[in-house]
C-alpha cells in the first residue's frame, strides 16, 4: 500500500487564509481519488506561510477491475438494433456472447474496465484541485494563466512503498513535479529531494521549518509563557492572535521585551490593542502591578546576535506606535475634561445611514428612548438619558479613530474624565453588550436601559427603511440586536412591552428631516403637530441641499417646541395651494404604518427566541402555543409560561392532559363545524347523567379559580398544576360517557363541558399548536 | 567619506546613500533606472512608467525615485515620521520575474539590511488604487516589525486585467532610510555625508517647505480656483481623448499620454481640495470615480498603442 506526499511550495500565503486551505486540500484530493475508485487508510494537512502539505498513507495502488453485464437484442433482431447495442457498448460482434433467455437467444456484453495505477489517478486529481482550488482570492504572475494564492514555485508529488518512492508525472503550466524542496527561507534555503512524508518532515525540520501549525502554536506558547515566567510576568491569551503569528512563520523564535516607563500609564486596553494590531505582539501582564509591561514578538529566524537586533528593532516600531497612541490618549483627555462638546458637535456630521440620519439624530433618539425604559429597569431617568447621549462620543476621540474596536472601552475613560457617575461611565463602555454569545449581559440598570435603547433604536431604525435581514444576508447584525434585546430581558428580568416600545422608537423617527417624505409615522399624542409636520413635508421636497428648506425645518422645530406650529403653518402655506388631503392620506397610511412595523418587528424577535429557548431545551411549538396567548410582546411573561407548560408536559399527567384538551378541541371543533354554531356557554350539572359527567363539573368548578388567580398572579408552575388536576376527571369522562346522543339537550351540555375544558386550557396555552 | 567599495560592506551613512545604493542595485538586475516624473503625484505608482506600462504585453523593467506629495499628510515639518512632500522607490517589472522575492531581498541587503540577523517577513496586503482602476495582491515588508516596502502583483489597472503580470516595488524612502541610520525624526536625519564640507541634514533641506505647504494646503489654497482646474484638467483630458485619430497631415497619433498627464492633474487637485476639507464624504466617492473614469480611458487608449503591445511605432504615411 503506497502512501502519497503532495507539497505546494509557493511565496507567503496569507495567514488567515491557511487553516482552510489545509481542510481544503484534503478534502478536494481524498474525495478526488475516493471518485476514482481508490481508498486509503489516512490523510492529514500541513502547511508553513510557504507550503500546503497533504500526506496520505496507506493508498491503494490500483483503483479495482470492474465488471459490467449488459443483456441486448435478440440474435434475430435486425442488423441496425445489433449496431446500436454495440455502439452503446464499444464493442465489436465478436466479443459479444450469446446465451439462451427466455424468450430465445439474446446478445450479451460483458464490459470489463480495467484498474489504473493510483500514479495516474493522483495526478489527475492534484491538477484539477490546483486549478479550481476555493482561495478566497487568487491572483496570476508572471506570463503564466494558472492562478493561485501566491505564485506557486513546485510540486512535489510522491508514491512511496517499500521499494522506494516515485515522482508521480504531473505538469501545470511549467511547474513539473519532483521530489525536491526547499527549507527555511535564511537559513537553509537549498533544495533537497526527499523520500516520503517521514523524510520529508525530518529533513524540513534540520532546514529549519516546523511544518505541524499546531506544533508551531504549542512552541509559541510554551516559549512566551517561560520567557514571562522568567520575570514574573503572564502571557494575555489571545488564541486567534496565537493561530495568525503561527502562520507568519516557519521556524518560531518567540523574544521578549518591556515597555518603556513611560508608556505604562496608558490604559491596558491600548497598549495591548495597539501591539496586538499594528504589531502581533502578545501581551505581558506583571501580576505585582496588575498592569501590562511587556511583549513578546515572535521572529521567524535564529539569528547569531540571539534576536538582539530583531528586538532592538521592534522596540523602536513599538515606541513610535505608543507614541502616536499617547499623544491621541493625551488629546482625547483634553477634550473629555472639556466636556465633550466638540465630539457631540462632529457626530452631526457623520452619516449613521443616509435615511437615517447622523449619529447625532440617533443618538436623540436612543436618549429618548432610554428616559422611556429608564423606570422600566430601575434606572434614574436622567441618569439613562445623559448615558445615552455620552455613550457614542468616543467614536470622534482619535484613539477610537485608530483602534474601532475601542469603541465603549475608551467612551468609559472619557466619561470618568469628564466627571461623569460611576455608573454613567460604565453604561458608554457596556451599552453594546451584548455582543457575541460569550459577551456577558450587562445588569447594572442604566447600563441596562441604554443597551435597550440602542439596539431598539437599530431594530426599528431598520425596519421602518425595510432593510431587515434576509438569507444569510444581515449587513446590520440586527440579528445579533434583537437576540442582544432578548438577553437583556430575559438576563434582567424586564417587564415591558416590546411592541409598544418599538412604536415609541419608531415615532421618534419622523423627526428626521430626510425621512419623513418617505415614512410618515404618527408620533403618540401628537396628533396635531404631525398632521402639520406631514403637511409640511409633503409641500416642501425633501432636499438637503436647498437653505429655504432646511432653514423652514429649524423654524418648524422650534415652533412645534413652543406650541406655536399652528400659526407657523398658516404662514407658510399662505402663498402656497396646500394638499391638506394629501396630507391626511399619508397620515393614515403612517399610522397603519406604524402597527405593522411593530407587529413585524415581535414576529422577529419571536423568531429569534425560538432560537434562543430551543438552545436551552424549549420545544419550539410549546413555545408557538405560547406565542399564540395575550401579552406576547412581554419576553418574560411569555418564557415563563413557556418553561412551566414545557415543565409540565414532560410528566405522565401533563402528556395525558395535553391528550384530553386536544381530544376536548378536535370534538368541540367537528360539532362545530357540523352545527354551524360556538359552543360556549351554558353547561349546566343538572343535565349531567353519568358520575364522571358530575366529576369533571366538580373538578372545573374547582381548577378554573385556582388557574386564573394564577394567571393573573403569572405563577404558571401554580397555573400548570391546576390543569393538571384535570387530566383524571377529563380521562374518565371520555373513557365512559358519550357526547354525541339522541337527547339533544345531553349532547349540547356535554359539548358546553368540553368547551369549558378548553376554556381552561386556552387561560395557559394555545394547546391545539403543540404536538403529540 | 566612504568609498564606492566601502559602499558593499558598510551600512549606508545618509539618505542619498541610500538612494544611491538602491538606484545601483536595481540597474545591476537590467532595470532603466528612469528619473522622476516632472508632475505632482501621490505615490510613484502614478509615474506613468508604472500606470500606463503595467498594461499590454511589451515586456518592462524600471525603477526611479518619486517625490509624491500627500496634502492631507502635512503636519508643519513637527512630525517625526510624516510628510506632505515625500520620497517613494519604485521597481516595476513585467512580466514579473520567478525570483522577484529574492531580488527584493538583494536590494535590503545592498541597503545594508542583512536578512540573516534581521527578520523579515512577508505579510498579507492587498493593493487597491480607486482612483486608478487598479488592484493586485501581495504583501507589505516588515523588518523587525516595521513595513519597509510594499510588493505587489499587479492583476488589473485602468480596468484592464494585467497580461502578463508587473511585479512592483516601493519602498517609503524615508522611513526606511531612518530605520537603517537610526534616526528617530526625520528631520534630523543626514541627507548628504555627515563629514562633507556642507553636512545637510533633512530638515535643512525640507522643514520650511513643509510648514509652508502645510499652510497653502490646510489653510490658503484657494478652493474656487482648484476646482476650476480639476474641471478644465477633466475637460482637456476628455478633449485630447475624443481627438480624431490622424492629425492635419493625416498621422495616426494617439495621445495617451498626454490626456494621462491630465488624470495624474486632476487626481492631485482632487486631493488638495480634499486637505482643505472641502469634499464631504459623499462627494469624494464621486471625485474618485471621476479621477478613474479618466484614467481608464486613458488606459484604453494606450494599450492599442506600440508602446504596450511592443510592435514598432507605424510609420507615417509618404509625404506626410
Amino acid at each position: 500500500m503506497p502512501d502519497l506526499l503532495i507539497e505546494l511550495f509557493s511565496e507567503e500565503i496569507p495567514a488567515r487564509m491557511q487553516a482552510r486551505a489545509r481542510e481544503d486540500l484534503r478534502k478536494l484530493v481524498t474525495d478526488g481519488l475516493v471518485e476514482a475508485g481508490l481508498t486509503y487508510a489516512s490523510a492529514g494537512s500541513l502547511s508553513t506561510p510557504r507550503r500546503l502539505v497533504l500526506t496520505i498513507e496507506g493508498l491503494t495502488a490500483h483503483s479495482p477491475t470492474t465488471r459490467e453485464e449488459r443483456k441486448g437484442p435478440r440474435t434475430d433482431a435486425p442488423d441496425a438494433a445489433l449496431q446500436g447495442f454495440l455502439r452503446s457498448t464499444g464493442l465489436t460482434r465478436d466479443q459479444l456472447e450469446a446465451r439462451d433467455d427466455k424468450k430465445g437467444q439474446v446478445w450479451f456484453a460483458v464490459i470489463q474496465k480495467p484498474g489504473r495505477p493510483a500514479s495516474e489517478i493522483v495526478a489527475e486529481v492534484l491538477e484539477t484541485t490546483i486549478r479550481n482550488f476555493p482561495w478566497p482570492k487568487s491572483m496570476r504572475w508572471g506570463a503564466g494563466a494558472l492562478r493561485w494564492v501566491r505564485p506557486l514555485h513546485s510540486i512535489i508529488c510522491l508514491l512511496s512503498d517499500e521499494s522506494g518512492a516515485a515522482v508521480v508525472p504531473l505538469e501545470i503550466e511549467g511547474i513539473t513535479a519532483g521530489n525536491s524542496t526547499r527549507g527555511h527561507r535564511f537559513m537553509a534555503p537549498d533544495a533537497f529531494a526527499v523520500s516520503g512524508f517521514e523524510d520529508y518532515a525530518a529533513k524540513l525540520r534540520r532546514a529549519k521549518v516546523m511544518l505541524d501549525p499546531a506544533e508551531r502554536e504549542a512552541a509559541i506558547r510554551q516559549e512566551a509563557a517561560n520567557l514571562a515566567f522568567a520575570r514574573g510576568w503572564e502571557i494575555m491569551p489571545d488564541d486567534g492572535l496565537l493561530t495568525e503569528v503561527a502562520g507568519l512563520v516557519e521556524w518560531p523564535v518567540p523574544l521578549m521585551g518591556a515597555i518603556e516607563d513611560r508608556f505604562l500609564s496608558l490604559p491596558p486596553e491600548v497598549l495591548q490593542t495597539s501591539m496586538k494590531e499594528h504589531q502581533k505582539f502578545f501581551s505581558a501582564r506583571n501580576p505585582k502591578t496588575g498592569r501590562i509591561e511587556g511583549f513578546v514578538t515572535v521572529a521567524n529566524i535564529e539569528t547569531p546576535d540571539h534576536g538582539e537586533t530583531i528586538l532592538k528593532g521592534n522596540q523602536r516600531v513599538l515606541a513610535a506606535r505608543l507614541s502616536d497612541a499617547a499623544f491621541f490618549w493625551e488629546n482625547d483627555l483634553r477634550e473629555a475634561r472639556s466636556g465633550m462638546a466638540d465630539w457631540a458637535e462632529g457626530l452631526a456630521h457623520v452619516t449613521f445611514q443616509s435615511k437615517l440620519g447622523s449619529q447625532a439624530d440617533r443618538i436623540a433618539r436612543i436618549a429618548a428612548l432610554a428616559r422611556e425604559i429608564a423606570p422600566l429597569v430601575g434606572a434614574d431617568a436622567d441618569q439613562a438619558e445623559d448615558a445615552a447621549r455620552i455613550a457614542k462620543l468616543d467614536l470622534r476621540s482619535a484613539m477610537v479613530g485608530e483602534f474601532p474596536e475601542l469603541q465603549g472601552t475608551m467612551g468609559r475613560y472619557y466619561a470618568l474624565e469628564a466627571g461623569k457617575t460611576p455608573e454613567v461611565a460604565d453604561a458608554a463602555r457596556d451599552h453594546y453588550s451584548p455582543l457575541g454569545p460569550s459577551d456577558a449581559v450587562p445588569s447594572a440598570p442604566v447600563s441596562v436601559a441604554v443597551a435597550l435603547a440602542d439596539k431598539l433604536d437599530t431594530l426599528t431604525g431598520f425596519w421602518a427603511i425595510d432593510e431587515k435581514p434576509t438569507g444569510s444576508k444581515d449587513p446590520f447584525a440586527l440579528r445579533r440586536a434583537a437576540l442582544g434585546v432578548i438577553r437583556l430581558v430575559l438576563g434582567n428580568g424586564v417587564r415591558i412591552s416590546l411592541r409598544q416600545l418599538a412604536e415609541v422608537a419608531a415615532s421618534s423617527l419622523w423627526h428626521n428631516v430626510r425621512f419623513s417624505s418617505e415614512l410618515a409615522f404618527l408620533p403618540a399624542g401628537k396628533t396635531a403637530e404631525a398632521k402639520n409636520w406631514l403637511r409640511v413635508s409633503s409641500a416642501h421636497p425633501d432636499d438637503p441641499d436647498d437653505v429655504s428648506f432646511n432653514a423652514s425645518i429649524e423654524d418648524f422645530y422650534t415652533a412645534l417646541s413652543a406650541d406655536r406650529v399652528t400659526d407657523l403653518m398658516l404662514v407658510w402655506f399662505e402663498d402656497e395651494e396646500a394638499e391638506p388631503k394629501l396630507g391626511e392620506e399619508r397620515l393614515l397610511s403612517g399610522d397603519k404604518r406604524l402597527t405593522s412595523l411593530s407587529t413585524d418587528l415581535l414576529a422577529f424577535f419571536h423568531d429569534r427566541l425560538k432560537v434562543f429557548l430551543k438552545d436551552q431545551g424549549i420545544r419550539h411549538d410549546i413555545i408557538d402555543a405560547v406565542i399564540a396567548m395575550p401579552g406576547n410582546d412581554d419576553l418574560v411573561l411569555l418564557v415563563n409560561r413557556a418553561t412551566a407548560l414545557n415543565d409540565v408536559l414532560k410528566t405522565e399527567d401533563g402528556t395525558n392532559l395535553l391528550q384530553g384538551l386536544k381530544r376536548a378541541g378536535n370534538i368541540l371543533a367537528q360539532a362545530e363545524e357540523k352545527d354551524g354554531v360556538e359552543y360556549s356557554f351554558g353547561a349546566d350539572p343538572k343535565f349531567a347523567e353519568t358520575d364522571a359527567e358530575r366529576a369533571l363539573f366538580a373538578a372545573l368548578d374547582k381548577a378554573e379559580p385556582a388557574i386564573r388567580e394564577a394567571v393573573r398572579l403569572e405563577d404558571f408552575q401554580a397555573a400548570t398544576q391546576g390543569i393538571a388536576t384535570l387530566r383524571r376527571p377529563i380521562d374518565a369522562f371520555f373513557d365512559t360517557v358519550q357526547i354525541n346522543t339522541d337527547n339533544q339537550i345531553v349532547r349540547r351540555n356535554r359539548l358546553n363541558l368540553l368547551s369549558r375544558i378548553r376554556e381552561a386550557g386556552r387561560l395557559i396555552a394555545d394547546f391545539g399548536r403543540i404536538e403529540g | 567619506m566612504t568609498s564606492p567599495k566601502d559602499n558593499q560592506t558598510a551600512k549606508p551613512v545618509c539618505f542619498q546613500d541610500v538612494i544611491l545604493r538602491l538606484q545601483s542595485y536595481w540597474a545591476a538586475q537590467g532595470c532603466a533606472v528612469l528619473q522622476p516624473y516632472d508632475m505632482e503625484v501621490g505615490a510613484g505608482t502614478f509615474h506613468p512608467a508604472t500606470t500606463l506600462r503595467s498594461l499590454g504585453a511589451r515586456p518592462w523593467a524600471a525603477a526611479y525615485v518619486q517625490p509624491s506629495r500627500r496634502p492631507t499628510d502635512g503636519r508643519y515639518g513637527e512630525n517625526p515620521n510624516r510628510l506632505q512632500h515625500y520620497y517613494q522607490y519604485q521597481v516595476i517589472i513585467k512580466p514579473s520575474p520567478p525570483n522577484l522575492q529574492e531580488l527584493y531581498l538583494g536590494s535590503l541587503k545592498a541597503i545594508g539590511l542583512d536578512p540573516m540577523i534581521h527578520d523579515v517577513r512577508f505579510v498579507e496586503d492587498d493593493w487597491e488604487s480607486p482612483t486608478l482602476g487598479a488592484w493586485g495582491l501581495g504583501w507589505e515588508v516588515w523588518c523587525d516589525g516595521m513595513e519597509v516596502s510594499q510588493f505587489t502583483y499587479f492583476q488589473q489597472v485602468g480596468g484592464h486585467d494585467c497580461r502578463p503580470v508587473s511585479g512592483e516595488l516601493t519602498y517609503g524612502l524615508e522611513r526606511l532610510a531612518m530605520y537603517v541610520l537610526g534616526v528617530e525624526h526625520v528631520m534630523d536625519m543626514p541627507f548628504n555625508h555627515p563629514d562633507s564640507p556642507i553636512p545637510l541634514r533633512y530638515g535643512d533641506i525640507f522643514r520650511q517647505a513643509e510648514r509652508e505647504y502645510s499652510r497653502w494646503n490646510f489653510d490658503q489654497a484657494d478652493t474656487d480656483t482648484l476646482l476650476q482646474h480639476f474641471k478644465d484638467a477633466e475637460a482637456e483630458c476628455d478633449r485630447i481623448l475624443s481627438a480624431p485619430e490622424t492629425d492635419a497631415a493625416g498621422r495616426a497619433i494617439p495621445m495617451a499620454h498626454p490626456a494621462y498627464d491630465q488624470a495624474i492633474k486632476a487626481s492631485h487637485l482632487f486631493n488638495l481640495l480634499d486637505a482643505r476639507g472641502v469634499i464631504s464624504v459623499t462627494e469624494r466617492q464621486a471625485y474618485i470615480g471621476r479621477v478613474r473614469a479618466l484614467a481608464k480611458r486613458c488606459a484604453d487608449l494606450f494599450v492599442t498603442t506600440s508602446a504596450a503591445t511592443g510592435e514598432a511605432l507605424p510609420a507615417f504615411p509618404a509625404g506626410a
